[in-house]
């Protein structure tokens, strides 16, 4: 079982309180109706699926209730870092 | 009969007998022995019979890679445990253990005959011997596999044992007690830190224990780990896996060892530890040699025969031959005819051997074969020769045995360390892989590291021999019967992956997953195929290390503990009515609630016709609820749900439709503004936690800069929904403050006010059609005005009704549920739902995918109703549709049947259903192929009842 650091509490807890958010830094665009098909399904369906490093998103479901981001190895599941909704890509 | 109990020696209690019984005759043993050693000390060689060919088979090893001996336990009814292995089950009177696989008898099992037709099992047996025709494998093939083939038998009673379970933190965890472990150990607890050694044996010490020059020590050792109060010591504790992070699951064997009638408290317990450091002292295993005969009773793993011989006292043979091909054979030899164990010779495949160790067996007047190789074991069911010869093809000769020992070298135990996704590298010098590099805090120590002196040898898994591959009976995998010409089979059928040689053989995947079996199966393969072993790979080590029991896994989890259940406060009072129930996501709903005799069509035939003519009640309590709240409250919902949400006034309530940003139906309910900035929303049943994770997720990552708060309420209020024509007048008495004329208080509003003292939030919203109110009340005050209203509804013929009347009531009048009407693949216009959607927005969740190419192409699923030519045929709920019944099979489905129920209203069938441009198909005959017959059903509106509405008045 995963231990992670939720930056909001500041504490590492195990992985049952979390739960997996998907791919980071996809924001919602202002105005999806500007977007052609093919960039709407890029946007909606498409993901990276790194090998290795992967911004990805969780929330302390069972905690503070937030969600952040992390950067996790796809190959370890080692946990480079998390931090806070809203900053910037690390 | 050739083993013997030894004159002396072994840690064995020689003052303490102990009595059990195998396949029901009565043995004995002494304390401290295993049922392996106590019944080789009674001469028994045979042990069971194998997995596809029922050949027989003795002892190979002395502890958890045994693939033969498998037996039975029984400790009484219910408490049957099949495979476990005979050297590591723990001697205690009255131990009932059975051999397995033999039928009738161990000795004459007819169905060896196949080991007569041994083409019947090639490698891949399963993939082409059964191909066809398809009908004979259920009833032919499967059978006589069944009889053949398989590893003891399942339990068939319920286990009535507890499982206990619980976590541990230290900061050092040792995983094996031998002489590395123990040392990592001691100088762990040194440094003050939480300290836990775990170790699969009964008693700690590993290979010392089969070393008598080491107990003094082991002594010493243990009893100063004993002292220690930051040291935790569990022996018959097996780690099963190394997860992230150091996390480490144990299964501890708390009563196994004892009497049954001395078995108290659970059975097992589940340690999930969550260590700084792992160190990692699992030692080797010896791996077997493969040459024709391997398998005959008496050929078996010189470190076994040592084991066996030092730490119980007991002589598995009074004529040893060793066949050996690396050093640690003969200083096993050496140490074994220390100990009075004869042994006749010594048989190396190498030429050159250590000059020191063919010295010392000359001194011990041991024959001396090197350069020579086994070729074949003669005797069926217990060893009584071996023949060989000079390189394996030369000159050959017979030497007389019982027993023959096989040293083909170690292969490290990296079992948790590649849980934990540690590399490994090859090893020349031990001809196995060894830890290489990984991420955790994680280091191997001793045998499983490679940091063991024990001589050196070739790494040469089969030996050669006079017969080609193709015809020799050499086994790599014992218990799954895997010979070497299976993996040559394999090979030139053109399998080249090692996972696939495995899969398509089945090498390793038996119990003890190839625990003597991997390495030597990866050689083979090797050398067939002409490419190092690092070309070729090691399949992938997976938790548990050994076979586990169910229950360990289950710990507390069962029974009323398995899930929770979640009740509503009226639940009591439908437990005293005699509702059936039923298990709605996690809540326990009554379903409906019979009187009499009645059967759930009869109860639900009533419930329905009170509900359509007088008054119904219905615990709703379980729907979801969310109370938005602050400025921009409206703003925030008008983004998620597809309809209008600013426009609404405080007072009136809006059915919801909530897409997921892919266009779909995710969820429907009922929501009601309650103040400009406060908003009481109700979600499905199962949808609650769902719907609020959705929403906290776009509010807080995607519009953080809107003021709104959400909390979950679906627990503090409790909604009884009162339906019918006369439910007005049943709630009338009870309601302050709120002015309940159709005028004041229209079909989706919503007022504030009191019933029964308690204030409430009354709905005036209906989900059957009839004229309705849904009472919100705080939790603690539900059941309190629940039997207000049950007694004031006994003017008005009130009925209780459950959750199967409240869908055959909705789905009169066609009103979808979420989840069974539609599945995740269904926009609003596909059900019928486009007037929902807000026109004007510019904007909500699931909007932009509403215009996708294949969102608004013709011919998309749409819902309708059916209606069957027998309108008393009810349609199955999922069944396929078709257009025309007589077109050729396989048939191209169009839709399927999503609700269906016979409806007392209508006096007829009625059915919801999922068709392709199904819009356009309205009056067009349909078809539904069942088993036997096909069932016509008309193509309507999904309405089958009051579609002006003008029931809703009362």
């Amino acid at each position: 079982m995963l231990l992670i650091h939720c930056p909001y509490c500041e504490e590492a807890r195990p992985e049952v309180e979390f739960v997996y958010g998907g791919e980071a830094h996809i924001a919602r665009p202002i105005d999806p109706s500007a977007f052609s098909d093919a960039e709407w399904e890029k946007l909606l369906y498409i993901r990276s699926n790194p090998r290795g490093r992967h911004h990805e998103r969780w929330r302390h479901t069972h905690g503070c209730g937030r969600f952040f981001n992390a950067v996790r190895d796809t190959v370890t599941d080692v946990f480079e870092t998390t931090y806070k909704a809203g900053e910037a890509r690390k | 009969m050739s083993g013997f109990r030894l004159a002396d020696g072994g840690r064995i209690d020689r003052r303490t007998k102990r009595t059990f019984s195998f396949d029901g005759k009565a043995s004995w043993g002494y304390a401290g022995d295993s049922l392996a050693s106590a019944l080789l000390a009674q001469g028994q060689m045979l042990f069971g019979r194998s997995f596809k060919y029922h050949r027989p088979r003795g002892i190979l090893g002395a502890g958890v890679e045994e693939p033969n001996a498998l037996v039975t336990v029984d400790r009484g009814p219910g408490r049957v445990t099949p495979n476990l292995r005979a050297p590591s089950v723990a001697l205690h009177d009255g131990l009932a253990a059975t051999s397995q696989n033999r039928f009738p008898s161990l000795r004459f099992d007819m169905v060896a005959l196949n080991d007569q037709f041994g083409a019947f099992f090639p490698a891949g047996f399963y993939n082409k011997t059964f191909m066809w025709p398809r009908a004979a494998w259920e009833k032919v093939y499967e059978p006589i596999i069944r009889r053949l083939a398989g590893l003891g038998d399942s339990p068939t009673t319920r286990d009535p044992d507890h499982y206990d379970a619980t976590y541990a933190h230290c900061e050092t965890l040792v995983v094996g007690a031998g002489p590395a472990g123990i040392a990592a150990a001691l100088e762990a607890a040194a440094n003050g830190g939480r300290v836990f050694l775990l170790d699969e044996q009964d008693e700690i010490g590993g290979g010392a224990l089969s070393d008598p020059a080491q107990w003094a020590w082991l002594a010493e050792a243990s009893a100063k780990l004993a002292a220690m109060d930051n040291v935790t010591v569990l022996s018959r504790t097996t780690a099963i896996g190394h997860y992230h992070q150091n996390f480490v699951v144990a299964a501890e064997r708390l009563t196994d060892h004892l009497p049954v009638d001395a078995a108290h408290g659970p059975r097992e317990k589940l340690w999930r530890i969550r260590a700084g450091e792992v160190v990692l002292a699992m030692g080797a295993i010896e791996r077997p040699l493969v040459f024709e005969g391997n398998d005959v009773p008496g050929v078996m793993l010189a470190s076994a025969a040592r084991t066996f011989a030092l730490r119980y006292g007991v002589a598995v043979g009074r004529k040893l031959v060793v066949m050996a091909v690396h050093d640690s054979g003969w200083r096993d030899a050496l140490a074994l005819h220390a100990a009075g164990v004869p042994i006749t010779a010594i048989v190396d495949l190498r030429r050159d051997i250590a000059p020191e160790l063919a010295e010392a067996a000359r001194d011990a007047r041991i024959a001396c074969y090197p350069g020579y190789a086994v070729t074949k074991v003669s005797g069926r069911l217990a060893v009584d020769g071996v023949s060989i010869a000079l390189a394996g093809v030369g000159k050959g000769l017979k030497l007389d045995c019982d027993a023959v020992l096989m040293a083909g070298g170690w292969t490290p135990t990296v079992h948790l360390w590649s849980h934990a996704k540690g590399s490994l590298r090859w090893d020349e010098n031990w001809g196995a892989f060894l830890p290489d590099k990984t991420h955790e805090d994680l280091r191997c120590v001793g045998a499983c590291a490679g940091a063991w002196d024990f001589g050196s040898g070739l790494s040469v898994g089969l030996l050669p021999a006079p017969k080609p591959l193709h015809e020799s009976k050499a086994f790599v995998d014992f218990q799954n019967d895997v010979k070497a010409r299976d993996i040559g089979l394999a090979v030139q059928e053109g399998f080249r992956s090692i996972e696939h040689i495995k899969r398509y053989t089945t090498n390793g995947m038996a119990t003890d997953q190839g625990k003597t079996s991997n390495l030597n199966g990866l050689q083979i393969a090797s050398g067939v195929l002409s490419r190092p072993v690092t070309e070729i790979g090691l399949t992938t080590f997976r938790p548990p290390y050994t076979p586990q029991s169910f229950g360990a896994m289950l710990g507390h989890h069962k029974e009323a503990l398995f899930q929770p259940l979640r009740k509503t406060v009226i639940d009591d009072w439908a437990d005293i009515q005699g509702a059936v129930y039923e298990n709605v996501a996690q809540w326990r709903r009554a379903r409906y609630f019979p009187q009499g005799s009645e059967d759930m069509d009869a109860a639900v035939a009533r419930e329905c016709r009170a509900v359509r003519s007088a008054v119904g009640v219905f615990d709703a309590s379980t729907l979801g609820k969310i109370e938005v709240v602050g400025p921009d409250a409206a703003e925030f919902l008008n983004r998620m749900y597809t309809n209008p949400w600013k426009s609404l006034e405080p007072g009136r309530c809006r059915y919801g439709l909530l897409l997921g940003e892919h266009g779909f139906i995710i969820d429907d309910g009922v929501s009601a503004r309650l103040a400009p900035d406060r908003f009481h929303l109700t979600t499905t049943t199962g949808g609650a936690a769902r719907v609020l994770g959705m929403m906290e997720d776009y509010l807080q990552t995607e519009w953080s800069d809107l003021n709104v708060w959400l909390t979950s309420t679906t627990e503090q209020w409790s909604v009884i929904a009162v339906q019918g024509p006369k439910a007005r007048r049943v709630i009338a008495p009870l309601v302050e403050g709120i002015d309940l004329s159709p005028e004041a208080f229209p079909h989706m509003a919503v007022r504030e006010g009191q019933i029964c003292g308690v204030e409430t939030r009354l709905f005036r919203v209906s989900f059957t059609g009839e004229l309705g109110f849904e009472v919100n009340v705080p939790a603690e005050h539900g059941r309190m005005v629940w039997d207000a209203i049950w007694a004031e509804g006994q003017k008005h013929g009130v009925t209780p009704y459950g959750t199967e009347t409240m869908h055959v009531l909705r789905a009169e009048k066609g009103f979808i549920i979420v989840g069974q009407d539609t599945d995740g693949t269904v926009t609003p216009d596909d059900a019928g739902l486009g007037w929902a959607v807000g026109k004007k927005k510019p904007d909500f969740v699931g909007k932009r995918s509403l215009a996708r190419p294949d969102i608004v192409a013709p011919g998309r699923k749409q819902l309708v109703g059916l209606l069957t030519e027998d309108p008393q045929m009810v349609l199955e709920e999922g069944a396929q549709i078709v257009a025309d019944p007589n077109q050729a099979v396989p048939m191209t489905m169009i839709g399927h049947v999503t609700s269906s129920y016979h409806s007392a209203t209508l006096g007829r069938s009625i059915a919801m259903a999922l068709v392709a441009g199904g819009r356009d198909r309205m009056g067009d005959t349909l078809h539904i192929p069942m088993p036997g017959k096909t069932i016509s059903a008309k193509v309507v509106a999904p309405m089958f009842y009051d579609p002006e509405g003008s029931r809703l008045n009362g």
